[in-house]
């Protein structure tokens, strides 16, 4: 699909939820940060230069003895994307929130299947990223790898044999890699197992990412886990070691919910269907509180609790119901209050059309 | 200050992210709060490493009084970069920065990684020579195994293939 198509559709393939664990393992995504030899990082360079960078990659990318280990990639300035089109990538997880910063001198390139996408002039001249559904860290690393591959046909490396890949931040040098996964983990916020798993987890050179709004807890349970030393392993023990630790934390939300289940089975029920009920008939639904519904409900699915709803649907929704997306879908513009109307119109619409 | 969501509007809004115990700030327009305020995850401002790094640097390169006035000390030969700003800002400026500052950077390394030493994935193009020191080091370690499981022939394959790797090391070449 072209990028001003892609645009236009809430769906991407890291929502199919096919690969291992998808009931609990949102997504995987790997991603490595190269910059080119001999240029400036992204921050010192003038638009003059910067686009450069972006001409490079684009012949890179239309190398055709490269054309078998890169795919179908298409290269688009953020300039000639509309604000709206560009926070919908950010929404899709296509690109980073920080990229939408100063983007006149800044490019995306994503494949038409949008499981490989290329930030151009962010913090490095090329960020690489590779975001598949479930549990799939291996598969991303092998397909970023191929791509790296395909690049550096065409492109010189600002490598060192010590040091690696040279990036602008010291804490990315190295294998310039950082994986991470998004979990789904209400079990253990039930128990408030939640912060020891966390904390435990920190101490295992790993970082634990949620946004903490009002309370300390993270938006509709979910969090990223990903790595934080680049230097002195190699890519696949960064994988192997996030893998093990994400295998951890699966078996202790999986005995979450079972215990849960068994011990406070009404409890569990009753807010799995108040969720399911608030989502399919409210009339004002705010983006934390769908966000916490969604949560429940999935929680729901996972238990079979619930039956007829795919997690697919659900990952979609979390997608859809973000502001730019109502405002694609609506093409207009609209207030808060006129958005948590349509927000809610919108959810009972597809709620209605799944069989029950 | 602008909105660091859209970047257009007056900010007016300074939340506070908490994330392993770093504080991060963003700065908000009303209009994007009032949506962002609670949204979060993936799409999160990342942890902002930089004045993270800002202080760790100040704290490595011994310029804990970097004043405005000496924000210069060296710079790099071919970026311009110099220490003052590294500090500030918590990037360096270009691939050269890296062997620029290498003795001042060693500790911080140290400090972020707990290693100095990449084992990663070598470029096959400007990484050719550290491609076959790798090589060999692969090849030293599956000796060792041979070895170790007494399979000598084996080995002598294995030390014959590193003593071809390191003669192409020595005229200077690539394998
Ligand atoms: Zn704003
Ligand atoms: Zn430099």
């Amino acid at each position: 699909m072209p990028i001003k198509e892609i645009v236009n559709h809430p769906h991407s393939h890291w929502m199919d939820a096919e690969g291992e664990e998808s009931d609990i393992v949102i997504s995987s995504r790997v991603r490595v940060a190269r910059n080119l030899a001999g240029i400036p990082f992204p921050h010192l360079l003038k638009k003059e230069k910067s686009n450069e960078v972006i001409h490079a990659l684009r012949l890179a990318i239309q190398n055709e003895e490269a054309a078998e280990l890169l795919g179908n990639l298409e290269l688009c300035a953020l300039s000639e994307l509309t604000p709206l089109e560009r926070q919908i990538l950010v929404d899709k997880h296509l690109i980073s929130p920080e990229f939408l910063n100063n983007y006149e001198a800044k490019a995306v390139v994503l494949r038409d299947d949008e499981v490989v996408s290329i930030m151009v002039n962010e913090e490095d001249h090329l960020r690489i990223q590779c975001l598949l559904p479930g549990l799939c860290l291996k598969e991303a690393w092998n397909i970023i790898d191929k791509i790296d591959d395909g690049l550096e046909k065409t492109l010189d490396y600002a490598f060192s044999e010590k040091l690696g890949y040279l990036t602008s931040c010291p804490t990315n040098v190295g294998t310039g890699m950082r994986a991470s996964v998004m979990l789904h983990l209400p079990g253990l916020k039930l128990t408030k197992q939640l912060y020891g798993v966390l904390n435990a987890i920190g101490k295992l050179g790993l970082t634990v990412r949620g946004l903490y709004g009002e309370g300390s807890e993270a938006l509709g349970d979910l969090y990223q886990i990903s790595n934080q030393i680049t230097l002195g392993q190699s890519e696949e023990d960064i994988t192997n070691n996030l893998i093990s630790s994400t295998l951890q934390i699966l078996n202790q939300e999986k005995a979450a919910r079972q215990a849960l289940y068994q011990n406070r089975q009404e409890i569990i029920e009753d807010r799995v269907h108040r969720a399911y009920g608030t989502l399919k008939y409210a009339r004002i639904l705010t983006l934390e509180e769908t966000m916490r519904l969604i949560s429940d409900l999935r929680l729901g699915v996972a238990l079979n609790i619930i039956s007829g709803i795919g997690i697919r649907l659900l990952n979609e929704l979390m997608v859809k119901i973000r502001p730019a997306f109502l405002k694609k879908i609506s093409g207009q513009e609209m207030t808060p209050p006129q958005r948590q109307v349509y927000r809610a119109g919108l959810i009972r619409k597809e709620l209605e059309a799944v069989p029950q | 200050m602008l909105c660091d969501h859209c970047g257009q509007r007056q900010a007016t809004v300074h939340l506070t992210e908490i994330t392993n115990g770093h504080k991060t700030e963003s700065h908000l327009c009303q209009v994007c709060a009032s949506e962002i305020q609670a949204q979060g995850f993936g799409f999160a401002p990342q942890l902002n490493l930089h004045h993270f790094m800002a202080g760790l640097l100040n704290h490595e390169l011994g310029g804990a009084n970097y004043g405005q006035q000496q924000a210069d000390g060296e710079k790099c030969a071919r970026c311009g970069m110099a220490e003052g700003q590294i500090m500030k800002q918590g990037l360096l400026g270009c691939g050269d920065c890296y062997p620029y500052f290498e003795e001042k950077m060693q500790p911080l390394l140290r400090r972020i990684h707990g290693n100095t030493r990449h084992t990663g994935k070598v470029p096959g193009r400007t990484g050719g020579r550290a491609r076959t020191v790798k090589e060999i080091e692969n090849l030293k370690n599956r000796l060792r195994e041979a070895v170790g499981r007494e399979e000598f022939e084996r080995a002598a394959q294995f030390r014959d293939a590193i003593r071809q790797l390191e003669k192409t090391l020595e005229e200077g070449g690539e394998a």
